[in-house]
């Protein structure tokens, strides 16, 4: 599904990532874990197409796909999904009108009949349920006035509806009370697929109580600096990141 | 005498003989008006065209108008109904008038069934002219604004809306100034609309040309809100890339009546458009809402000047603007609250979105208060479409120049959204959509 080898990135004039290397197969869960400041959010926004970030070395591939080849809606059209951590808000562009507009761009590409207001509306009333989301919020402007939980349930509701085949999750959890944090689980676990993968990036362990990845990355410094199954979380969330930080870097994939 | 100087006095002679060449079409008018045409002549000649030494033309330089030669446009058989089946809004069954260079076109007019309480025409059917003497060029001061003792001195006929006191008008009525637009032309397109006591009524002006000459147009409208008199005008100016075009629209807002006045500059190589509200009774009320587009080498000025001579007025205005190109656009909000307006309310805001990186705007707000219980704001915004915005629209695949329209629409949303009118919020969505401005599609902000 994703293959990145020795990524280097740079932003405002900093090296930010300094060699990642990570590769996810199909249907499989990843977490990446880190301290903050560690370049996770880098990491995500250069696998996403933002143009805050130069490039420096390395590749990435997608689907057999060059992904850092491509303009970021073409990497969406690829299926490939980002949460953001910072949800930004659009005042005037309606919620409803922004995710047809998203769905059916990327139903063009994959040579399906874009959806009309009828047949939309009966797919996001069904995805709503699912995230416990106040129907509302689809008239409303895109995150404008939207809680911190009410954004980050927007994210996991708009990835429901445009069916990623690689979803990233930046920090999806931080800031949620624990009932949200169940419903925002709840909503990506119920969209896990064989054919589906998913890059959970968080700074805490919670959240993987109830996403449970089927492998763990240390993100330190720009770089990954060790892998491991869903019991490195629990390590790292007794003994804290320093015990990383000082320990000896491990590369690659578990 | 500097050149530029005598340059300037040549152009005004050159009207003063258009003046003197429409001496045959005064001689059937009412002495009252060949008398008011007779001092905006001699005030034009007194004033001359403005420079940008004057404060209020600093940044907006007319030269290429004042040194133009335009010939005032004959008028006659230059536009058709398809001409103004592009200009006037689809779907509304009330009166139309159409001038064509400022004169009265019948034949693409409809003044069959008109509502009961509603007169309207031009100045030259009828004896409308005997009448109007107490409004006609009564309001708008032809003899302090150079380019209004011009219109004021050559208009060849006016489009006249009269709404008998406490007629509720259903059907919005239309006024559609074309232009001809042959090359090196000049037109005077004049309204005057007067909305009787307690009455309801909403106008859409709309201007625009048939051919895309170099073309002069020179425009005044004057409104009359009587007391409580509840009053929509709708100003949409759409002539062509190469027109000038600069007008004035006069309001006068009576006791307890509400105007509000929302104004669309989407057309022209220059484009200067004065909104002028006087709140002249006790508790008169006001919106002024305006959306400028301007692309390539087009300049855009809004001038906008509420008078809050009474008590217990409100005014509230916003403009917005989106540039591209190398479009320059200016904006001057002037509030004056006069030492009577006590408990005045006044709001303006002015915000600018500039699409490319040789835009400019200048914008300026000009408080004038003499009076201490009141409340005023304002505020101005200059920004760029916002690239983390962009970004997210772009990472849930929709393609960069559609985000950029999204945002630009969602930008001007904001004062369309203001526009009760539904065919006007409609067609300017459409029309900025479809011409977003230069450079908007292959430069990327991302
Ligand atoms: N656009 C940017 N310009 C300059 N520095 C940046 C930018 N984005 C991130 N950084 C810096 O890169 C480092 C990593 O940031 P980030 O990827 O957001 O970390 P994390 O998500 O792990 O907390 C931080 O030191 C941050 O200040
Ligand atoms: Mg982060």
């Amino acid at each position: 599904m994703l293959e990145i080898r020795k990524l280097h990135a740079r932003a405002g004039g900093n090296e930010i990532l300094k060699g990642v290397d990570l590769a996810v197969g199909t249907g499989e869960v990843h977490a990446i874990m880190g301290p903050n400041g560690s370049g996770k959010s880098t990491l995500a926004g250069v696998l996403a197409g933002r143009g805050d970030y130069e490039v420096t070395e390395g590749s990435v591939t997608y689907q057999g796909l060059d992904l850092l080849g491509l303009d970021p809606e073409e990497r969406a059209r690829e299926g490939l999904f980002l949460a953001f951590q910072y949800p930004v808000e659009i005042p005037g562009v309606n919620n409803a009108y922004f995710l047809k507009a998203a769905l059916n761009a990327l139903r063009k590409h994959r040579g399906e009949p874009e959806l009309d207001t009828m047949d939309f509306m009966a797919l996001v009333r069904d995805r709503m349920k699912v995230l416990d989301i106040d129907p509302s919020l689809l008239n409303r402007p895109v995150n404008e006035g939207f809680s911190g939980g009410e954004k980050k349930r927007n994210e996991i509701f708009q990835m429901a509806v445009l069916e990623p085949k690689l979803a990233i999750l930046d920090e999806t959890d931080s800031g949620l009370d624990i009932d949200a944090l169940k419903i925002v689980a709840h909503g990506v676990n119920s969209l896990r697929r064989p054919d589906r993968s998913i890059i959970v990036v968080t700074h805490y362990q919670r959240l993987l109580n109830y996403i449970v990845p089927d492998f763990v990355h240390v993100l330190s410094d720009g770089r990954i600096v060790r892998s491991g199954g869903k019991e490195l979380a629990l390590e790292l969330e007794e003994r804290g990141y320093g015990w990383i930080e000082d320990g000896e870097p491990v590369g690659g994939r578990a | 005498m500097t050149s530029n100087a005598s340059a300037a006095a040549s152009s005004v002679s050159h009207f003063e003989a258009s003046y003197a060449a429409a001496a045959v079409q005064r001689a059937s008018e009412p002495a009252w008006l060949r008398g008011v045409r007779a001092r905006a002549a001699s005030a034009f000649s007194r004033l001359g065209f403005p420079t940008t030494r004057d404060e209020d033309w600093r940044f907006t330089n007319i030269v290429p108008i004042a040194e133009g030669r335009f010939v005032p446009a004959e008028g006659g058989e230059a536009a058709a109904a398809e001409d103004c089946d592009r200009y006037l809004l689809p779907g509304l069954q009330g009166p139309v008038i159409v001038l064509v260079d400022g004169r009265f076109a019948p034949a693409l007019s409809r003044l069959d069934g008109m509502p009961a309480g509603v007169e309207a025409g031009t100045l030259l059917e009828g004896d409308r002219a005997h009448r109007l003497q107490r409004h006609l060029t009564a309001h708008a001061p032809f003899d302090q604004r150079s380019f209004t003792s011009l219109n004021t001195a050559l208009f060849p006929d006016a489009a006249i809306v009269e709404i008998a006191p406490g007629t509720i008008v259903e059907e919005p009525i239309q006024l559609l100034f074309l232009s001809s637009g042959r090359e090196g032309t000049a037109s005077f397109p004049r309204a005057l609309v007067l909305a009787g006591e307690a009455s309801q009524v909403r106008l859409v002006e709309s201007y625009g040309s048939v051919g895309d000459g170099r073309a002069f147009t020179n425009a005044v409208t004057e409104l009359v809100a009587g007391p409580g008199a509840v009053v929509e005008l709708y100003r949409l100016q759409r002539e062509s890339a190469r027109a000038y075009h600069i007008g004035l629209t006069q309001i006068q807002v009576g006791r307890s009546a509400n105007v509000s006045s929302h104004n669309a500059a989407l057309g022209g190589l220059i484009a200067r458009h004065d909104a002028v509200v006087v709140l002249a009774d006790e508790g008169a009320e006001s919106a002024l809402n305006g959306v400028y587009l301007a692309d390539g080498q087009a300049l855009v000025d809004n001038h906008t000047e509420v008078d809050h001579a009474m008590p217990h007025g409100t005014s509230h205005e916003l403009y917005k603007g989106i540039l591209g190109g190398r479009a320059r656009a200016v904006f001057n909000g002037r509030i004056r609250v006069r030492p009577d307006a006590q408990k005045t309310d006044a709001k303006q805001t002015n915000k600018t979105l500039l699409l490319s990186n040789e835009a400019q705007i200048n914008t300026k707000p000009q408080l004038e208060i003499f009076a201490n219980d009141v409340k005023c704001t304002h505020g101005a915004t200059v920004g760029q479409i916002s690239s983390d915005a962009l970004f997210y629209l772009r990472a849930r695949g929709i393609g960069l120049a559609e985000a950029r329209r999204m945002l630009v629409r969602a930008f001007a949303g904001e004062v369309i959204g203001r526009m009760k009118l539904e065919p006007v919020r409609d067609l300017l969505d459409r029309l900025i959509a479809e011409r977003l401005p230069d450079g908007a599609e292959e430069e990327s902000l991302a």
